[in-house]
Formats: structure tokens, sequence, C-alpha cells
């Protein structure tokens, strides 16, 4: 059967794939912020994943206004990445897991989850930029990714107990894929920011660090926070942060903490990362 | 286990923040579209090339096309615009978001960039409305 081993978050600011995109990671802007993943690009390189599930949001980008899925789940071969407005991303294409998808797809539905299937979307900086993050400036991927797309841009996004709970049907259902598989569940998005508006620029240091420090211990606290609280105390856009506990849930009850790193800023956002490891 | 719906007062008690409820997404329904309109090039193009005529093809109102035409990103926020959409404006004008988050702030963007290299806004006094921060 499929494992799930890790569970990685990370911010996914879109200035951060364009310092790389444009090889201007040594600037000291960004050197300090691309030291903070060395220690888990040379760590996955060893844990080498088959499959990422890897949780974003789509800023407006294959979700127009027209049709916004709540959650939704890519079931296709591979994902374009995206032209947002200035071109798209100089990045392998990324490679889907078909069968695993639908596999997800049907067991996360008969647990009373119920997800919009997607079989052709174009992917932004949500998704590739964590890739990036993770694996350098590859020719190609070297993990097959499982989409899964959580609406955090329209008012109401889900709550974080729900996306809590979505995690945790996520290990039943990876747990019942029958192939094995080396399984990593990625929560991107965060921490705090706010991108409009005359508050634009806010940061609640003392919020993410609870927040991270929760994640590993007690992560039922965090499902317990209002939308208004994520978004009074770290910002408006900061409510990404929900995709995080989905990462959490599929871990189960008890973690290690494997690594930590936070930075402010990457243009208008402070930048935090953590991997987690089950315990079993 | 049901969470109380916030209303809007709540929502809206944050200061300096526009929470983009599906109610504002209705009536910025056609300027976020024309925001999308801009993902492609030849759009980008078209668009740079006659803005007014460009921004006819959207029934929006003439408060929204004017503040695109100014480039106003707060006046586009209370015409129902979000920031992910309207970041195709600046983004086609080649500008980044924190030379629109210092447009919306009011600063320089070298005053903007200076408060997030020293750790950003603090959220001290800006927490509510109400309660006065």
């Amino acid at each position: 059967m499929a494992t799930i081993s890790a569970g990685i978050a990370t911010s996914h600011v879109p200035a951060i794939g364009a310092a790389l995109d444009q090889n201007r990671t040594h600037e000291p802007d960004w050197a300090r912020l691309f030291a903070g993943y060395d220690w888990t690009r040379r760590w996955i390189a060893d844990e080498k994943p088959d499959v990422v599930l890897l949780v974003f949001n789509d800023h407006a980008t294959s979700f127009s206004p027209a049709l916004i899925p709540t959650f939704a789940i890519g079931c296709a071969d591979s994902y374009l990445p995206a032209d947002e407005g200035w071109g798209r991303r100089p990045v392998p294409v990324v490679e889907g897991h078909a069968e695993m998808a639908m596999h997800l797809a049907e067991s996360l539905i008969f647990d009373q989850f119920d997800m919009a299937i997607v079989q052709e979307m174009e992917v932004d900086h949500g998704l590739t930029v964590p890739l990036s993050l993770m694996f350098g400036q590859p020719t190609l991927w070297p993990v097959k990714v499982i989409p899964l797309a959580v609406n955090v841009v329209q008012y109401p996004p889900p709550l974080a107990r729900r996306c809590y709970a979505l995690g945790r049907a996520i290990a039943r259902a990876v747990a019942s894929y029958p192939q094995a598989l080396n399984v990593q569940v990625w929560g991107t998005g965060g921490m705090s920011h706010q991108l409009q508006g005359p508050r634009a620029g806010l940061i609640n240091k003392a919020f993410d660090t609870a927040f991270l420090d929760a994640l590993t211990r007690d992560p039922a606290h965090l499902e317990g926070l209002s939308h208004i609280e994520y978004l009074r105390e770290a910002g408006s856009e900061a409510i990404e942060l929900v995709m995080w506990l989905i990462m959490r849930g599929a871990l189960g009850e008890q973690v290690d903490e494997l690594y930590r790193f936070y930075h402010v800023p990457a243009s208008n956002t402070a930048v935090g990362h953590i991997v987690l490891r089950p315990r079993r | 286990m049901n969470d109380p719906i916030p209303g809007i007062e709540d929502l809206d008690d944050i200061p300096g923040t526009t929470i983009f409820t599906l109610q504002r997404a209705r009536r910025g329904y056609p300027l976020n579209q024309f925001c999308m309109s801009l993902m492609s090039a030849s759009n980008r193009t078209e668009f740079k090339s006659d803005e007014r005529a460009y921004l006819a093809r959207w029934p929006m109102s003439s408060s929204a096309r004017d503040a695109v035409l100014r480039r106003d990103f707060n006046a586009m926020i209370a015409e129902g615009g979000n920031i992910y959409f309207l970041a195709k404006i600046f983004a086609t004008d080649g500008r980044n978001f924190q030379w629109a988050a210092a447009q919306m702030t009011g600063v320089t963007p070298q005053s903007y960039v200076d408060m997030m290299r020293s750790g950003g806004r603090s959220p001290d006094g800006l927490r509510s409305k109400r309660k006065g921060g």
C-alpha cells in the first residue's frame, strides 16, 4: 500500500519563482531565503518521494470567477505552468499521477468529501514555486504531483476544521491505494501577509511562530481558529494557512518536526517552512 | 459544531482591508473577468495599444473603468476587484506586488521595500475599527 512518509509546508510567493527564473538567488535579499531551503533540498534527495500530493490554491489562474471550486483534485497526466500575466515560468511541465488521483477522488467522495474533478488545469506559482524550492532547477521534476486546489481567494474559504478533517480522509485514501508508493503531502501558502489595501505589508511574527509550534504539537488549536482570527491577526491573504492543516491532518496525531525555517520578507510575505514526519 | 456565519460588520471591522465576499465578487465580476483576459500575451498587447477600447468590451461601471485607467488599485478593490485578479493588470505593466502594495498604502516603492526589510507592518493598532485598534 502507499505510505505517507512526510509532510512539508512552505510559502509559495511568486517573487521567489521570479528570483530563481531570473538568476537573482545570490542577491542579498534572496540569498538568506534560499539558504533556508538547503537542508530540505538535501533531505528530499535522499527521501525520493514517488508522489507529492500538493495542496495549493489557484490564484485567479485556472479558476476564473466564473467557477471557483472549494476543493478540487487534479486527475490529469500533466499540468502546464500557467502564464499569470508575465509569461510562463521556464520550469518543467508538471507530471501527474492520474491513476492514484482517481483513486483518491473516489475514496474522498465516498468518505463524504465532495471533490471537484479536474481533467485539465494550468498551474500557477502556488504549485510551481514549492517544487522549485524543494528541487531547484532540474530539467524534469523528480516526482509525480497530484494537485489539490483549495479556494482561499473567494470568501468564504473552507473552515480550518474542515481542512484538517480532509487531511485525515486523505490519510485513509492513501492507505487504501494498493501500489507501494512513497507519498509526501505538501501544504503551501501563508504565512502572514496582506497584499491589498492600506494594511498591505502586514507581518505578524508572533502569530506565525505560534502557528508553527501548534502545527507540530497542537493542531487542534489551529482547527479551532475562526476565519476572522486568521484575517485579523495575520492578514487577508494569510487565510491560505488553512491549507497547511490539510497536510497536517494527513500525518496522524503525533509528528516529529525535522526542520523549520522562518524568514521576513519575500516580497510582501513572511516565509515559513516546516518538515514533519509522522510518528509510528 | 456549526460555526456562526460572521456578518459583514465583522469582516469590515478590520482596518484597511476589504474581504472578497460573494457580494463583492458579484459586483466586480466584469472587472475581474477583464483581468483574467490579460493572461494571454496577445490580449495584453491589444489592451496596451488602446486601453479604453479594450475595456469597453466588459460591461463594468464607468467608475471601475476609470479606476483601471488610473491604475488606482484601492478604487478597483472598492469596485469589487480582488488583488489576485488585479495582479494581471500590474503584471501587464511590468510591475510587481511590492509596487502595487506601495501604491495602495500611499508610500513610495522604496519606503515600502524598506518597511518590509525591517520586518513588515505590525498588526498592533490595526486589528479592529470598533476596538480602535
